[in-house]
């Protein structure tokens, strides 16, 4: 990856932009000028357009659930989008997920869960094969989705951890793209879950790339954050070629590292 | 429920409201936003006290007083079912109490982990009693503990929030207390609402005390299992109760209707939960539709059920 990593971006948002709390709505200057300041330092500086059309998000204006947002991203263009950047701008570690397509993938459609801890834009940025830039962004109230506890223990956010589950939806006859649910066990503890007893926040320890190939293809690449929910769940698109199977390898901050294969024909006979 | 099944479109909605009302009225719905002044501590049963919390969130004018909070009186002591969901409103209700009886405040019931039951424990300290609480009620305070004091000290200000309290007498299965010649039998369930709820039976009387097992009129809130809290309600059911001080709603209802309406509820949130995962509709699309039917029987539909149908599409679409 050539843009900094997805964790360097919690240095960022604690020592170079501080915390304001934004009451304001949307259009509140400082929101622009923090999303500048982020841009500049994810991106390097690179020139990032405005888009209405090549890529659109969606999410709920008001979270009811801030540790679950669902967000949606679809592209146009085609083959021409190389991968999507999800930023969250207000949250403790705003670059939530780079996702890359590879020549398997489907990217018109993705969808994803995520943490929202505060009233905040969150971006959404397309990136073409030639290299440009476009961004859009959708405004969601929330609140507490990083700090928000995951269950009744650590032990037990813990159980089944790596443990994996597919669906698919669409013929695989017909030509066109699968639709692919991934779902995944794990906490994503994102650092900011207080124990009551010792009153230190638990480590972060969160999936932080999980590749998926088609047979000897890349479909997506998706480099995560603490942003993400726990028990994560991506749905994605991809056009299969050959017989499979599917193959997922998950791996975490803690050296965590699980694969599994999935028959995605198979299973529509 | 039997009346249901030779009965046409009218009917069932006839039979449905006598069940959900049990007593009162679907006119008591749209009081959300009384203030919490107007709850007072009501006599509903002998040496039974309870106040009615309000169908509001918590704010600074009601102290996050909004769950049904209150005191069985014994021969020997005090016992507190539900201690109020702040230090301030702990400390009105322990002044409730002092107002009716100078016997010792010997048991704090925090029948399970929310605020709004257990930030009022602190204005019991002083009393030296032993605090009841299921045995998984202490990590579930340490994993959250904090997180709902800073959130309750935002709204109520750190003086009035009040601190964690942890249980000193763990429930795991079953335990009785006797307040002299008063046997009340407490009862620890599997993960339903939260993964920490406790009932009570007051054996004397025969009243349940379900605690948030039982949401009447308020829209419940899904904290633990869907699948659990409905296999706790029937088994809630099994003890053959005829009336029940609910977490939230009227201080005592008639237990079997308004846990018929209840379970209601938690089905279809589980059926169309179900359906709409096997369907292929989305989490972000379930939350606008899963039973938007039940709107019209619950207070604060729209602040709950969309993140009651996250929960359950999390947990079933694992199944």
């Amino acid at each position: 990856m050539n843009a900094p990593s997805l964790a360097l971006g919690v240095i960022l948002a604690a020592a170079v932009l501080g915390s304001p709390a934004f009451a304001a709505g949307p259009d509140d200057p400082g929101r622009e000028e923090r999303w500048q300041n982020i841009a500049a330092y994810i991106f390097e500086g690179r020139k990032i357009e405005p888009t209405d059309t090549l890529i659109k998000i969606e999410a709920p204006k008001r979270a009811m659930d801030a540790a679950l947002v669902p967000i949606i991203l679809t592209t146009a263009g085609n083959g021409d989008i190389k991968g999507v950047h999800l930023v969250i701008d207000d949250n403790p570690s705003p670059y939530a997920a780079h996702v890359t397509f590879g020549p398997a993938a489907d990217p018109a459609v993705l969808k994803l869960r995520v943490r929202i801890d505060t009233y905040t834009n969150v971006h959404a940025i397309a990136e073409t094969k030639d290299g440009r830039l476009y961004q859009t962004a959708a405004f969601v109230k929330a609140s507490g989705g990083c700090s928000a506890p995951i269950g009744v223990s650590d032990e037990e956010a813990m159980q089944g951890m790596g443990e994996m589950k597919m669906k698919f939806a669409g013929d695989p006859l017909s030509g066109g793209s699968i639709e692919a649910t991934l779902m995944v066990r794990h906490p994503n503890f994102s650092g900011m879950q207080m124990n009551q007893i010792t009153r230190l926040y638990r480590p972060a320890h969160y999936i932080d790339k999980i590749v998926v190939s088609y047979g000897d293809t890349e479909v997506v690449t998706i480099a995560g954050d603490i942003s993400i929910s726990s028990d994560p769940v991506f749905n994605f698109s991809f056009v299969p070629d050959g017989p499979g199977p599917m193959k997922v390898v998950v791996s975490d901050t803690e050296g965590g590292r699980w694969e599994q294969t999935f028959e995605a024909i198979a299973a529509s006979n | 429920m039997p009346a249901r099944a030779d009965s046409g479109t009218g009917r069932i909605v006839a039979s449905r409201r006598e069940a959900m009302i049990g007593g009162l009225c679907l006119c008591c719905l749209p009081t959300v936003g009384r203030a919490a002044a107007s709850f007072a501590m009501e006599e509903v049963g002998p040496g039974i006290f309870i106040r009615r919390g309000p169908h509001e969130e918590a704010t600074p004018e009601n102290n996050d007083g909004i769950a049904n909070i209150g005191f069985i009186v014994g021969r020997d002591g005090v016992l507190v079912t539900e201690s109020g969901g702040s230090l301030a409103d702990g400390q009105w209700l322990r002044a409730e109490i002092r107002k009716r009886t100078d016997k010792p405040i010997r048991h704090v019931v925090l029948t399970h982990g929310h605020p709004d039951h257990c930030f009022g424990a602190g204005a019991f300290a002083e009393d030296r009693p032993s605090f009841i609480g299921h045995h998984r009620l202490r990590p579930l305070l340490d994993a959250r503990g904090d997180y709902y004091r800073s959130r309750l000290a935002d709204i109520l200000g750190d003086d009035r929030a009040g601190s964690v309290v942890y249980p000193t007498q763990e429930v795991a299965g079953g335990a009785e207390i006797d307040l002299g010649g008063r046997i009340l039998r407490v009862t620890a369930h599997g993960a339903a609402h939260t993964v920490s709820d406790l009932s009570m039976l007051d054996t004397q009387t025969g009243v349940l005390f379900p605690a948030d097992l039982l949401f009447v009129t308020r829209t419940p809130s899904l904290d633990g299992s869907l699948l659990g809290w409905l296999k706790e309600a029937h088994m809630l059911g099994a003890i053959g109760a005829a009336r029940a001080v609910p977490g939230h709603g009227p201080a005592m209802v008639e237990f079997a209707p308004a846990m018929a309406e209840l379970t209601r509820y938690l089905s279809v949130l589980r059926d169309e939960t179900r359906k709409a995962i096997a369907g292929g509709t989305p989490i972000e699309e379930a939350v606008n539709t899963v039973a938007d039917s039940q709107r019209g029987n619950w207070a604060l539909f729209d602040d709950y059920n969309g993140r009651n149908v996250t929960q359950a599409y999390k947990e079933l679409e694992w199944e």
